[in-house]
Order: structure tokens, then C-alpha cells, then sequence
């Protein structure tokens, strides 16, 4: 398989961790497609390290994954908090200015 | 001498200082003997430097200071005294200690009394840097410094109500008959400055194309280098300094503030109004003398504009009731004697007079000043009447000075005015002599006019309840001083000042041989006598001047409203000036306003709209965020495709 491939395997599926971004209600799900997103670029990152034969692209995806964990970590501790303040994890039911 | 010379400058600006910390606290009688004394030793550093100047002639001249200086232009903060500016030190400082002293006696009562102080010693100050600076920048800044203090001074009693404009010629504020001297203090104040500054617009032009066109504006360079521009350039300066002082000596058409300026204290009338400030433009005339020596015509337009004021004057001073009026309009009569003196090269004459017109009629001022104190503040010359046996030492003072302002020999004023009389023909210009030989005997009538119904005659005053008394004796003390140089000063000193003047100023030229100057001299004394001899006989034998006949005249109209100057003013000035600022500011709101206003709301309505887009929505901002990026991401695909 060519690199393009790759490339092309990642574009999808971050374009599939967008959508999920941008349509999706639940601030759970909102975390789901933020990992798509993040793991999508990491597919993209070790490719063009397997490629290019540079180790460089995959530490930085340990990076990133290490990065995610931690975010998600945080990330569900603030949800959690949410959820017993608002009692909902609804992005419309939480928006509090009228604009 | 340069010791002195610091002294005589600046002890009237510590006693203002002084006097100024206490400008907020209740009458303090410290404020005034202090500031009296300050003035003092001014007046006697200021002797001190008089007497060293005649004996030894040498002109004391320092530089205190770097002021402005920036690439070619540099101006000092010099001082200079020489033969003019001693004199009109000596003048000033002597003619401010006895008004300082007679106003601690004048504004006893009065609750502002330490801030009168403060002013009226920083006006001396002002007056001093006048009179010493050796440049035209000092001079002006000294000129400015006493147009302040005058508004300051005449607006004293700023709480007093505008008087309403009404047709009755004894109620209207705008007639010499009436019991206001003006619409109100206020108003007195403001149009007295706003006059000086149309007229020091002219003279900052002056300056200013001596400058451009002369690099400097010291007087001694100034003088030197004159006669290197060009003739229509000196007339332009010429005309130009002219118009300042004009405004300064409220010379026509600037003459209307001087008698609305009668609202202020009297004796601040008497320092400023009469002795010191008025003079100020006289004073530049002289000093610039080398300036308008060389444009006789400027000279010549001087003279007969001086001409007409001292005659105009002259007459509205006849029909005129307000005590300080009649007085003021003598002050601008004289005014025009001196400018007459000036216009036509005699400028050491035009100083004489200066100084002999400070001393009587300053001491005429603070007379009234005291009848007025004496009357409840009456200024109608008609409800007074029989005060000589009440006020003995004002009477016999202010009949003095009187007969030094008609001019009757030996006294002060016949010294000095019967030089300019002799001046006047001596030129060959027999019109204005004529015009100020019968100005002569109006002056005598009028004065002896006021004195006659204020002190002689019927006691009207005791319709009004008044109960007069004299005043302090400390107040009579201050103003024998004055009174005596009103009598002997033109007799002691002329010789001497003659000797010391000419090595500062021109010599006299005129060309009267020994006879015609004396048939000048008996007929001038005979129409100045005669004018007196009238007004004495005439109160005695009517007890009034002018018949109910006369008082309907149209010329008695005519002089009691002041040629009608207030109304024109009023009406061809004021109300235009003010019909135009409502247009403006009409302009200003519909039209500036509208657009500031209007680039404002522009930016709120956007800012209205676009305001939903911050709604706290994840989604919808994560939305306008993708948008965003794509479109800049499409943009830059194309730019990087199209390049």
C-alpha cells in the first residue's frame, strides 16, 4: 500500500470525527469524535514516519496518545461535574447565554 | 542698581503671592498692610533707580533668564529701565501704594477682601513686566497679564444680577444717567476683555511681522535695524502695534469697555482705569517711538483719532450723572490729549502728561471712591449735593485735582496739557489744536460740574436717608501724597524730566516764537477759567445745568447714550455675532453631530446583529469555526493553484 492510502484512511476518518463533532448533542460523544479526530491524525503521522523512515512522526503520535488520555481524563472529571450540576450532559440543555 | 531693579519687579508679585494664601479665609487686615508695603518698597527701589538714572544716566539692563530660545529665536527674560520705563515705574508703583493703602479702607466691609489684594497686586505686577521688559515678548506678556487682572478686577462683584436692557433713559444700563454703570460686573469684565483681545489680535500681528521680518524682538535691535524694511512693511507694523494699543487705551471704536469697567471697585478704577492700564498703550506708542517716527502719517491718523476721542469724550462727560462715568470719560479725553501728544512726535509730552494725568486724576477716583462710601454707594452726581461740609478733606482734595485737570497754571495738568496744546500748533495742525483747545474748556466745565453738585448746593441726599461722614483718616492720607503732585509735580519736576527724557526720546520740534506761545498759553487759561467760572456761576445761580427743554433735545439723548455706541454695539455686533453662533451651533448638531453619531450607531446596529453569533452553543461555534477554517483552507488552495 502506498502512502496515499494512508493519507486517505486518515482524512476519513477524521472527517468522520468532525462530523461527529459538529452533529452530535452528548458531550461524551463529543469526546468519541475528538479521539476519532486525534487518532486519525496519528494514522497520518506514523505513515509518513513509516515512509519517509523518520522516527520522529511516531514518537509524536505517543505523544498525542498520551496527550488524549490525559485530556480525557480531565475531560470526563468536567463532565462529571457538569452532570451533577446541570443533571444533563445535553449541549443544548447546557447553553446558558441567549446570544 | 540691578538689586533694585529685582525689588521694584517682584515685591509686588510676593505680596500677591501672599495675599493669595489668604484669598479664601475672612477678612484679614494683614493681607492689605502687607501687600500696602510690598508696594512700598517698589516705590522706593523704584525712586531709588529715578534718582540714580538723572544723576549718573546710566540705563540699569539685565537679563534674568533664558525664556524662549529655539534655533535663531531668542527670547530673554530681560529688564531694562531706562529714562521711559523708570518713569512709568515710578508712576505706577507710587499711584499703587496709595491706591493700595486707600482700598484697605475702601473694601473694609467687603468679604473678598484678601483676594482684592492678591489681584490688584499682581496687577501691578503685570504692570511692572510691561513697563520693564526690553523686548516686545515681555512687553506682551505683561500686557496680558494686566488685561487678567482687569477682568478679574471689574468682575469683583460678579454675583450681581444683569440689569434689564429697557428704554427709559434713567433706568437703561446703556445711559450715563441711569444708577448702573453697566448691565452687570460680569458683563463689564468679559466685554473688557474680549475688546483687548480683538485689539491685542492686532498687535500680536505687529509683533509677529517684526519678527519675521527682523529676526528678534528685542527693542534696541528692533529700533536699530527699522529703517532697513521697506516703508509700507513699518507702516503695517506701525498700524498694527497701534491697533493693540488702541484697545489697551480704549481708543475709538475699542472705547466702550473703559466706561462699562466703572463696575469695579473705585479704586481699582482709579489704578487701573485711570493712572496705569489705559496709559499702557500710550506707553508703547513712546517706547516704540522709532517705529512711528519714521511713518509720519501713521503718526498724523494717531493724532487726529486721539483728536476726536478727547473730544467726543469730552462732550458725553457733559450730560453724563454717574459719578465714575463723568471721571472715566475725562480718563479717555486725557488719553486722546496724550495720544494727540504722540501722534504728532512730541512723545516725551505725551509721557509728561501720562504722569501728571496718574496723579490728579487717580486722586479724583479715589474722591469719588469716597463720596461713594460716604453715600451708600450713590453714583448719581444728582442726589448728592452739599457734601463739602460733611467730607471737608475729599472736597478740598478732589476741587484740586479737578482744577490740575482743567489746566489752570500753576498746577500739574497745566504743564503738561499746555504743551501738548502748544505741540498741536506748533505742527501746524490748527484743527486738532482747535479741537483740543475747546476739548480744554469742556474739560474745565465738566469738571467743575461734578464738583459743584457733588459738593455744593442743595443737600439732595437727604431724600435718600443717606447719612455721609467722612472717611478714614488713614484714606485721606493716602491720597495727599497724590494730591500734592497733582499741584507742585508739573512745577518741580519738568525741568528735570525735560533734561532727562530728551537723551531717551526725540526732541521737541515745533516752531512757535516766544510771543505766540504765550497768547497760546493766556487763551487756553482764559477757556479753561471761563469753563470753570461757567459751571461755578451757573450752579449757583440754578442749581442745575441743563433745562427740561434741553433734556428732551435729541444731542442730550444723544450724549447721555453714549452716541448710542452700546446700542450699536448691541445691535450690529452682539445680536449678529449671536444669531450666527446659534446657526453654528444649530450646523454643529445636525450636521458634526449627525455623523459622529451616526458612525457609532453604524458600529452598535453590526454589533446588535452579529451579537447572536456569541450564544455559548459547542456545536453551532464549532460549526462557524469549521466554516471559517475551510474557508481559508479553499482560499489557500486557490491562491496556491493560481500562483
Amino acid at each position: 500500500m502506498s502512502l496515499n492510502e494512508y493519507l486517505i484512511l486518515s482524512t476519513i476518518i477524521f472527517s468522520i470525527g468532525l462530523v461527529g463533532v459538529l452533529r452530535r448533542k452528548n458531550l461524551l460523544m463529543l469526546f468519541f469524535a475528538t479521539e476519532i479526530m486525534l487518532n486519525a491524525v496519528n494514522i497520518g503521522l506514523v505513515a509518513i514516519s513509516k515512509f519517509h523512515g523518520d522516527l520522529t512522526g511516531q514518537m509524536f503520535a505517543f505523544f498525542i496518545v498520551a496527550v488524549a488520555a490525559s485530556e480525557v481524563a480531565v475531560g470526563l472529571g468536567l463532565l462529571i461535574l457538569l452532570y451533577k450540576r446541570k443533571n444533563s450532559i445535553n449541549l443544548d440543555t447546557i447553553q446558558s447565554m441567549e446570544g | 542698581m540691578e538689586k533694585y531693579l529685582y525689588i521694584a519687579l517682584f515685591a509686588p508679585l510676593v505680596g500677591s503671592l501672599v495675599a493669595a494664601l489668604f484669598a479664601m479665609s475672612p477678612r484679614t487686615l494683614f493681607t492689605g498692610i502687607f501687600t500696602s508695603a510690598m508696594l512700598g518698597v517698589s516705590m522706593i527701589a523704584s525712586f531709588i533707580l529715578l534718582y540714580s538714572i538723572i544723576t549718573t544716566e546710566q540705563i540699569v539692563h539685565v537679563t534674568m533668564m533664558d525664556w524662549i530660545s529655539i534655533g535663531n529665536l531668542s527670547i530673554p527674560f530681560g529688564f531694562v529701565a531706562d529714562q521711559v520705563s523708570v518713569t512709568m515705574m515710578v508712576v505706577v508703583t507710587l499711584v499703587s501704594t496709595m491706591v493700595h493703602i486707600h482700598s484697605i479702607g475702601y473694601m473694609d466691609h467687603d468679604r473678598s477682601f484678601n483676594r482684592y489684594f492678591s489681584y490688584l497686586s499682581a496687577f501691578v505686577f503685570s504692570m511692572m513686566i510691561l513697563v520693564m521688559s526690553d523686548n516686545f515678548a515681555g512687553l506682551f506678556i505683561g500686557w496680558e497679564g494686566v488685561g487678567l487682572c482687569s477682568w478679574l478686577l471689574i468682575g469683583f462683584w460678579y454675583h450681581k444680577e444683569d440689569m434689564p436692557k429697557v428704554k427709559d433713559i434713567k433706568k437703561s444700563p446703556f445711559s450715563t444717567l441711569s444708577p448702573y454703570s453697566s448691565i452687570s460686573p460680569g458683563y463689564a469684565a468679559n466685554e473688557a476683555f474680549i475688546t483687548n483681545r480683538v485689539a491685542d489680535l492686532g498687535m500680536l500681528v505687529g509683533i509677529f511681522l517684526i519678527y519675521w521680518n527682523l529676526g528678534t524682538l528685542q527693542y534696541d535691535q528692533v529700533f536699530a535695524e527699522i529703517g532697513t524694511l521697506s516703508r509700507g512693511l513699518i507702516v503695517g507694523i506701525a498700524v498694527f502695534l497701534f491697533i493693540g494699543a488702541m484697545g489697551k487705551s480704549a481708543q475709538f471704536p475699542f472705547n466702550q469697555w473703559l466706561a462699562n469697567a466703572m463696575e469695579g471697585p473705585t479704586p481699582v478704577s482709579a489704578l487701573i482705569h485711570a493712572a496705569t492700564m489705559v496709559t499702557a498703550g500710550v506707553y508703547l506708542v513712546i517706547r516704540a517711538n522709532e517705529i512711528f517716527t519714521v511713518v509720519p502719517e501713521v503718526g498724523y491718523f494717531i493724532a487726529c483719532l486721539g483728536a476726536a476721542v478727547a473730544m467726543g469724550a469730552a462732550f458725553m462727560a457733559l450730560v453724563a450723572t454717574n459719578i465714575k462715568k463723568i471721571i472715566a470719560f475725562s480718563t479717555l479725553s486725557q488719553l486722546g490729549y496724550m495720544f494727540v501728544a504722540a501722534g504728532l512726535g512730541a512723545y516725551w509730552v505725551a509721557l509728561f502728561h501720562l504722569a501728571m494725568h496718574a496723579f490728579f486724576k487717580s486722586v479724583l477716583f479715589l474722591g469719588a471712591g469716597n463720596v461713594m462710601h460716604a453715600t451708600e454707594n450713590e453714583i448719581n452726581i444728582k442726589n448728592m449735593g452739599g457734601l463739602h461740609k460733611y467730607m471737608k478733606p475729599t472736597s478740598i482734595i478732589m476741587t484740586i485735582a479737578s482744577v490740575s485737570l482743567a489746566g489752570i497754571m500753576p498746577l500739574s495738568g497745566y504743564f503738561s496739557k499746555d504743551i501738548i496744546l502748544e505741540v498741536a500748533f506748533g505742527s501746524h495742525t490748527y484743527i486738532l489744536w482747535a479741537i483740543l483747545y475747546i476739548t480744554a474748556g469742556l474739560t474745565a466745565f465738566y469738571s467743575f460740574r461734578l464738583v459743584m453738585y457733588v459738593f455744593h448746593g442743595e443737600e439732595n441726599f437727604k431724600k435718600f436717608g443717606y447719612h455721609p461722614h467722612e472717611t478714614h483718616s488713614y484714606v485721606i492720607a493716602s491720597m495727599i501724597p497724590l494730591a500734592v503732585l497733582a499741584v507742585v509735580a508739573g512745577a518741580l519736576s519738568k525741568g528735570t524730566f525735560v533734561e532727562m527724557i530728551t537723551k531717551k526720546l526725540p526732541e521737541l520740534e515745533i516752531h512757535l516764537s516766544h510771543s505766540t506761545a504765550n497768547i497760546l498759553i493766556v487763551i487756553t487759561l482764559l477757556i479753561a477759567s471761563s469753563g470753570i467760572a461757567f459751571a461755578v456761576f451757573w450752579h449757583r445761580k440754578y442749581g442745575t445745568y441743563f433745562s427740561g427743554k434741553m433734556e428732551n433735545s435729541f444731542i442730550y439723548k444723544l450724549l447721555a447714550n453714549q452716541f448710542y455706541m452700546p446700542h450699536m454695539i448691541d445691535n450690529v455686533l452682539l445680536k449678529p455675532y449671536l444669531a450666527m453662533s446659534k446657526l453654528a451651533w444649530k450646523i454643529d448638531i445636525h450636521v458634526v453631530d449627525n455623523i459622529v453619531d451616526g458612525i457609532a450607531k453604524t458600529v452598535y446596529i453590526i454589533g446588535g446583529k452579529s451579537r447572536v453569533a456569541q450564544n455559548a452553543n459547542l456545536s453551532k461555534s464549532l460549526l462557524t469555526m469549521v466554516i471559517g477554517l475551510a474557508f481559508f483552507v479553499v482560499l489557500g488552495a486557490i491562491y496556491g493553484f493560481a500562483k
